[in-house]
């Protein structure tokens, strides 16, 4: 998802007699559906995980602004511009709310910032891939939020307190993300042939990065088993997959589209869609660095960080001379 | 890094004149640019009428390990609280 294939550091899941008091103590909270707050006791394997995931997650909206911010100045109606610029914006304040939750766990902004740029943190291998025409504006709200809300929805129960708090305040705004793509999508549907066909191309191109959102499958993701164990994962990765296939089809048959997947069929036995899996090695191509984008979003987050170093500077310290004026006033 | 901007809390008094709540927080060099970045980042909707912000470092808490001491206290006290009365229906409401 926003975080994919995240490490817990751990073995498995150990079994309750196996735990130390505290960490007994502290996953009877856990499975009582209390919150864990930042000054609590907490196992180091759980901090550093939270950290790592909700890192990422912040990376994600973060680094997810570049390809939409690729197209405001090119938007074809003022309208259309200025829903574009809201969205990106809300990306932004998605990314703050986030940072400060990772912080509240020891870690600093600047930290976490450096470890973005090193490559030492990720971010979702979806945003390594390039938005060429109008059209993915609306494939991506439609399904890279789509994708986003099916997994940000379920963290709102998450068990760390500041990350849930944060994914009430992102849930409340991700619905319209989605819907703006949708409503591009239908405007291109049913503009000219030539329009239709740039639709068409944009869910070709989009649908499998889509579906690798949510990491990789559930027999081959490690991880998935303490996690959800400490309630920072709330469902598997092919289920929410699953999920998200399920509620996307028909919204593409609306459309008059075609997902391009000739094995798509509907399970009358199991009441899902069967549907082809994404090619897996591509997945780990872009998340090493090499999708067809990584260098240049990574260039465009340090580029943006060196250039507004002097300015960041430079509100700092007119901040501590007008305290030091204050002082001496 | 030594140039990191500090950490403010943020609270914010919705539409209908409830209590400033907390909502967040975020970095800002200074009081006025926190509250100018608490525009952006907590009322993009109309979410408030009024901001206050509080640097993070002069907010003290209690701690989590006083919970039972601190708190536990007002557990037997129900008779604070109105339903701890019989009042016949004669009476009326009250
Ligand atoms: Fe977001
Ligand atoms: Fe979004």
């Amino acid at each position: 998802m926003y975080a994919q294939n995240v490490s817990t550091g751990t073995q498995g899941v150990r079994d309750a007699d196996e735990l130390s008091p505290e960490e007994a103590a502290f996953q009877a909270r856990i499975d009582g559906n209390i919150k864990i707050e930042p000054k609590d006791w907490m196992p180091a394997a759980y901090r550093k995980t939270l950290i790592r995931q909700i890192g990422q997650h912040a990376h994600s909206e973060i680094v997810g602004q570049l390809p939409e911010g690729n197209w405001v100045t090119r938007a074809p109606t003022l309208e259309r511009k200025a829903i574009l610029l809201a969205k990106v914006q809300d990306e932004a304040g998605h990314g703050l709310y986030l940072y400060c939750a990772a912080e509240t766990l020891g870690i600093s902004r600047d930290e976490l910032m450096n470890k973005l740029h090193s490559g030492e943190m990720k971010y979702s291998s979806i945003f390594n891939y390039p938005t060429l025409t109008w059209a993915d504006m609306g494939a991506v709200g439609w399904l890279v939020d789509g994708a986003a809300i099916m997994n940000q929805v379920p963290l709102q129960r998450t068990s760390f307190g500041p990350y849930a708090r944060a994914m009430v305040r992102i849930c409340k705004e991700e619905s319209f993300h989605q819907r703006q793509g949708y409503s591009i999508m239908m405007s291109m549907v049913s503009g000219t042939p030539a329009q239709k066909e740039m639709a068409q191309d944009a869910l070709n191109r989009f649908w499998y990065p889509a579906l690798m959102m949510f990491g990789p499958s559930d027999k081959d993701s490690v991880h998935s088993d303490q996690s959800m164990a400490w309630k920072i994962k709330m469902n598997t990765n092919d289920e929410l997959r699953q999920r998200f296939v399920n509620e996307t089809v028909p919204q593409a048959h609306y459309l008059g589209l075609t997902i391009p997947d000739d094995d798509l069929v509907w399970n009358e036995e199991t009441g899902n869609y069967d549907f082809s899996q994404p090619d897996w090695e591509e997945f780990k191509a872009v998340l090493k660095g090499n999708g067809p984008c990584n260098r240049e979003r990574l260039g465009a987050r340090i580029k943006a960080w060196e250039g507004g170093e002097w300015f960041r500077d430079g509100l700092a310290a007119y901040a501590e001379k007008a305290a030091k004026r204050r002082v001496a006033a | 890094m030594a140039n990191e901007w500090p950490l403010w809390e943020i609270f914010i008094r919705g539409q209908h004149g409830l209590n400033h709540r907390h909502v967040g927080s975020l970095h800002a060099p200074d009081a006025e640019m926190a509250i100018n970045n608490a525009r952006d980042v907590y009322t993009r909707r109309k979410e408030g009428v009024s901001i206050w912000v509080a640097r993070s470092t002069e907010i003290t808490a209690s701690t989590p390990s006083d919970k039972g001491p601190m708190f536990d206290p007002a557990e037997d006290k129900i008779y604070r609280h109105p339903t701890f009365y019989n009042i016949p229906d004669e009476v009326g409401n009250m």
